[in-house]
């Protein structure tokens, strides 16, 4: 097998996925936190001031999602294939909310009527809301695994096979995580009483994720100690969740100093964080077989072919510095406090 | 009904629906260009009166572009898994291009296009909306390689056997350059300019007839109609060569368009008519050896019909694939009899006095729509019984672990937020043509810098 750097095809693949991933978490997630905690925010100027505060970047922000799936389609088909078919109903679901939630952003300005943006900014809310927490519970149903034949598919999936207590634990996690991560983004791009209400919902953001992610860890060791054993094989990966914990943490402190930058930063670096946890937990599994482990879907069985991962590697060291920095130019432009004109929502 | 009906139903109705909106998006972002280039040329107010106003629709056509392109995506891996595991090597690397090098591009500079008149110069803008306009051309190609790869496979190898059998991309570069793929994606683009410059065409002639914006929508026609002018041409050509390859690379989809059940010398062409399929006849206008012509420029020449395939190779629904492509040829020459038309009057100086006329093109945007869905539909079900061309027929490639009541459960959620979205697609697009271009003098200063130093703001 060929290797760039002693890291074969299939691994290399699986960190362009990993890392566009994270960067798909990073910046469509403080846009869904931010609209998951939309209605919390009074008064329409000041719902306007935080939907335009995302405006701009919202649509490029799920370009990542349409980049991440490809590339997971393109670098691991079988994988892409399995996963999406038994998780039918959430991805589903999720397709149901990235529309409803273009369709809120994009009415909710348009009249002027108080139940008409009342309705919308509700909508806003709940499809938001509701992306981040399918986002997560899809990721519960990879950790946990589901039962596979010998042809990968998954077992007989049911309509509601996806809604389980760990799945739930994990989606909780990830929707607080986003709404912590998109009030760090708000109080950036806010000023005067607005501010001091985003900070207020920061706190609450930030108290409600620590509790999820100490559920969710305390969840994970109790019923899934598969997931803790590459652990205990290089016990210097124990690194990482303590990293983890000390990003975590740090987030808090940077906030009561009113350093809200370098707390978006750490936020950034716990989302990076936590895939890398959820990544070195599966390697080289991808999807694990509960009912038999020669089922289990790991990156080789689930790779597409040497030729056509070397291509798309090209691609990539192409195209990533290309993506980079158009992401960089248009943040660069909108840098700054939200100011409303004749072109906001 | 089973997971086959509903799976396929499902994806022609999420695909239709998602393929009126990026043409659009081409088509108008082609217009843009055009007149936002020719405001920084003559710095004349009316172009980036007309450059504001579009960007406006165009940001609507986008968006819901985007939304209803996402599913796409997903589609592929939720309804037609055992599809995504055998061509994922081949498809998922066209896809992955799309994304990275063109969809980036385009969703980046969307926030700059739109929101971004009073932070960046007119260069920079300028610049943008290339940006823009530049990568959902280059998505248009990834797409249609990928589509193209369907229908005239080329540069892979195949691999393992039964469930397991998938397609292994051999060479990159024969994949992409596929014996269908530039004739199909230039098709593609023009019928894209086509659709956009009859919108730009149909909202103009309303003012025009109503008497709203004269100036502007007399620029805004003269616009328009070159565009449409010179494409429907162009698309005439276009046409006639993707015929010719689907002639030589899919004979027995070039007989469904045809209605040819029998191979014959010379063969005969239909300009309309009705294909009984129970008895293999076509009854119609037909010019004798008018088929042979068009594919050989002589009367003589043999064309294959489909006797010369098996009956569970041959597409099913050959009438309506006939009706499809007769009808997607008939709006094409009628686009150019319009067109030539409305250049005509335009040259005389009369077109603004024909009112009837106008009429026409407010209500001729339909057209080029028509006949983009029409050419798809003719293309798609023309490959059937194959989902990928003599390789994998499309009752294989579905999903084996997802049941009919999920599918339902989805289709009835498509067609509930579809409804949603094409109600709001229609009413935003009426008022903002209702609400208009923005006077010239209310957009007359961009208030450069706001106080946020900028490096991209200086001319």
């Amino acid at each position: 097998m060929e290797t760039i750097l002693g890291l074969d095809y299939p691994t290399l693949w699986f960190l362009v996925v990993g890392a566009l991933f994270s960067g798909y978490g990073i910046l469509d997630g403080f846009d869904l936190g931010a609209g998951a905690m939309h209605l919390f925010i009074k008064s329409d100027k000041n719902r306007r001031i935080a939907l335009n505060a995302v405006g701009p970047v919202w649509d490029g922000n799920e370009v990542w999602l349409v980049i991440g799936g490809g590339t997971l389609f393109a670098g691991f088909p079988v994988f892409y294939a399995t996963l999406f078919s038994a998780m039918y109903i959430p991805f589903m679901l999720f397709i149901f909310f990235i529309i409803l939630r273009a369709i809120s952003i994009e009415f909710r300005s348009k009249e002027q009527m108080k139940w008409w943006r009342n309705l919308w900014d509700f909508t806003y809310t709940l499809s938001s809301g509701m992306i981040a927490f399918l986002l997560g519970v899809v990721l519960g149903n990879i950790l946990q695994g589901f039962p596979l034949d010998e042809n990968y598919e998954a077992i007989n999936p049911h309509l509601t096979m996806f809604l389980n207590p760990y799945a739930i634990i994990v989606g909780l996690t990830t929707l607080t995580l986003m709404m912590m991560h998109g009030a760090i983004y708000l109080s950036l791009k806010t000023e005067g009483k607005l501010f001091d209400h985003v900070v207020l919902m920061l706190e609450k953001c930030m108290i409600a994720f620590i509790i999820m992610y100490t559920i969710m860890s305390l969840y994970t060791l109790i019923f899934f100690p598969h997931l803790a054993e590459r652990f205990k094989e290089y016990p210097v990966l124990f690194i990482l969740p303590v990293l983890a914990v000390l990003s975590i943490a740090n987030i808090p402190r940077l906030a009561k100093k009113q350093k809200y930058l370098s707390a978006f930063i750490f936020s950034s670096i716990t989302f990076s964080l936590l895939l890398i946890l959820v990544a070195v937990q599966l390697y080289p599994s991808l999807l694990i077989a509960t009912n038999n482990p020669e089922n289990t879907i790991t990156i080789y069985n689930a790779a597409a072919s040497q030729k056509s991962l070397g291509i798309m590697l090209t691609i990539a060291a192409i195209g990533t510095p290309l993506v980079l920095t158009y992401t960089f130019i248009v943040y660069r432009v909108f840098w700054g406090k939200v100011k409303l004109d004749e072109h906001s929502y | 009904m089973d997971v086959e009906i509903l799976s396929r139903i499902q994806f022609a109705f999420t695909i239709s629906f998602h393929y009126i909106y990026p043409p659009l998006s081409i088509g108008i972002g082609l217009m843009l260009v055009i007149s936002e280039g020719m405001f920084l040329k003559t710095h004349n107010k009316k172009y980036e009166v007309l450059t504001r106003f579009w960007t406006k629709i165009f940001a609507l056509t986008f968006g819901i572009g985007v939304a209803t392109g996402i599913v796409m995506e997903f589609e592929f891996g939720t309804n037609w898994a055992t599809y995504s595991r055998y061509v994922g090597d081949i498809f998922g690397s066209a896809l992955a291009a799309e994304g990275i090098f063109a969809f980036a591009l385009e969703s980046s500079f969307l926030g700059i296009l739109l929101f971004g008149w009073n932070k960046v110069s007119p260069k920079v803008h300028f610049i943008s909306t290339l940006g823009v306009f530049l990568g959902s051309m280059f998505s248009a190609i990834w797409i249609v390689v990928a589509n193209s790869w369907q229908q005239t496979p080329a540069g892979y190898h195949i691999v393992g056997e039964g469930m397991m059998a998938k397609a292994e991309i051999t060479d990159f570069w024969e994949m992409v350059f596929n014996p269908s793929s530039v004739e199909r994606i230039l098709h593609v683009w023009v019928g894209a300019f086509l659709a956009g410059a009859f919108l730009y065409i149909s909202v103009h002639a309303y003012y025009l007839v109503r008497d709203r914006h004269q100036e502007i929508s007399k620029t805004g026609i003269k616009l328009g109609l070159i565009a449409a002018t010179v494409f429907s041409i162009v698309q005439l050509f276009l046409g006639h060569l993707s015929a010719d390859g689907v002639a030589k690379n899919q004979p027995a989809k070039l007989a469904a368009f045809e209605g040819h059940y029998h191979t014959e010398d010379p063969a005969d062409l239909y300009l309309f008519g009705w294909v009984d399929q129970e008895n293999k006849e076509v009854y119609g206008l037909k010019v004798p050896g008018g088929l042979s012509l068009l594919l050989y420029q002589t009367f003589d020449g043999k064309v294959t019909g489909l006797d010369k395939f098996a009956v569970e190779d041959q597409p099913s629904q050959i009438n309506a694939i006939f009706q499809f492509y007769h009808l997607m040829v008939g709006i094409g020459m009628l686009l150019i009899g319009l067109s030539l038309l409305g250049s005509f009057l335009l040259w005389r100086k009369q077109l603004f006095n024909h009112k009837w006329l106008l009429w026409i093109f407010v209500f001729a945007v339909i057209l080029p729509q028509l006949a983009n869905q029409f050419g798809w539909f003719a293309a798609e079900m023309g490959r059937q019984p194959w989902v990928v061309y003599g390789l994998l027929r499309t009752s294989d490639a579905l999903s084996k672990a997802v049941q009919a009541d999920q599918v339902l459960f989805s289709l009835i959620m498509f067609s509930l937020i579809y409804s949603l979205l094409l109600v709001l697609f229609i009413y935003l697009l009426n008022k903002k043509i209702k609400h208009g271009p923005e006077d010239a003098h209310l957009i007359d200063h961009r208030p450069h810098q706001q106080g946020i130093n900028n490096f991209f703001t200086k001319d």
